[in-house]
């Protein structure tokens, strides 16, 4: 494993319980977006730059553009 | 049973567990090796074989073809699947967006800046040449019908960030996304069955592949299945993404 592979690896496992640790839902949907930049660049850090690409579609826009829209539906942001 | 015999009982399982996965990691190739040997026969077959210089595309969509449609169909019916279940039921009326009952007394929706405004529009035309330059050079680079899909369905999502929902209804009515979405779907599954009418294996490249490797133009039916891909993938998330839309702004419970 190079330094930069390391280094992104410990970025998404920090990330990704950052987003388990928050509570506040709107919140979390917009760190689970950044989430998803940081998991794109391990994909571009580990070659795969197509599968970076669905990453950055789904991952930082679609998704939490979805939940947010579920969260607006339900009022999950008053809680 | 009691508590600790419930203890005991979860401490065995659990040890149990934990050599099990130990002595799985233990047998796994250290990180980054690769030891099959199906990568490096598709490295060193799939330029000769297909002319797409995209090798992953290659795989998706030729070597492993019929898989790709599988996936294409489990987005197709979680397409339509939303847009069943997201029907404006009996018990709900369509109300206009910020209409009366809509307001909390003495608030008003905060309006979009203009700055968000200003910049979705901006960016909405260069994200959707990006999306169609990805659909349509699968073949070529490493990009494909999935992601062009998915970066094409943002930018009609920033139409509607920019502001203008009635826009985005204008340009997404429901009729038309879902017969885009079942072409792009039927297509793809029409050129499998196309290629047995020919008499060639189901998804077999029977398109002339055409030169040099890599051109827009060559690997025959890879680039034809990615545009198709790519059609069905923007017509998917744009039908979610207007079912979802219409529940947060129009559709009202009517108790």
């Amino acid at each position: 494993m190079t330094t930069l592979e390391v280094l992104v690896l410990v970025l998404v496992g920090a990330g990704a319980a950052v987003v388990v640790a928050t509570r506040h839902p709107v919140r979390q949907v917009v760190l689970l977006s950044m989430y998803g930049a940081v998991l794109m660049v391990l994909f571009l850090v580990l070659q795969a730059p197509d599968v970076a690409l669905s990453e950055l579609s789904v991952g930082t826009v679609v998704l939490p553009l979805l939940l947010l829209l579920g969260l607006a539906k339900v009022g999950g942001s008053r809680t | 049973m009691t508590p600790r015999a419930r203890l005991v009982l979860f401490l065995v399982g659990v040890s149990g567990l934990v050599a099990f996965i130990v002595w799985g990691l233990a047998g796994v190739p250290a990180f980054g090796r690769y030891r099959g040997p199906y990568g490096y026969l598709v490295d060193a077959l799939a330029i000769h074989q297909t002319h797409a210089t995209g090798i992953v595309s290659a795989v998706n969509f030729y070597y492993r073809g019929f898989d790709t449609l599988g996936e294409e169909f489990i987005l197709f019916v979680a397409a339509v699947g939303v847009a069943t279940v997201l029907r404006t039921l009996r018990d709900e009326t369509e109300g206009s967006p910020g209409a009366d009952d809509e307001r909390a007394a003495g608030r008003l929706a905060t309006p979009t800046s203009e700055t968000v405004r200003t910049s979705a529009l901006a960016f909405t035309g260069p994200v959707l040449v990006v999306g169609w330059f990805l659909t349509t050079h699968a073949q070529t680079s490493p990009s494909g019908g999935f992601q062009g899909g998915v970066v094409m369905a943002s930018a009609v999502a920033l139409v509607y960030l920019a502001g203008h929902y009635v826009v985005f209804k204008r340009i997404s009515p429901v009729d038309l996304t879902e017969t885009v979405e079942a072409l792009g779907a039927g297509g793809f599954a029409l050129l499998g069955i196309g290629t047995l009418v020919v008499g060639a294996p189901f998804l077999a490249d029977v398109l002339p592949l055409g030169a040099p490797a890599g051109a827009v133009d060559a690997s025959g039916t890879i680039a034809l299945i990615s545009f198709f891909v790519g059609v069905e993938v923007v017509a998917a998330f744009v039908l979610i993404l207007d079912e979802f839309l219409e529940q947060t702004i129009v559709v009202r419970s009517r108790r």
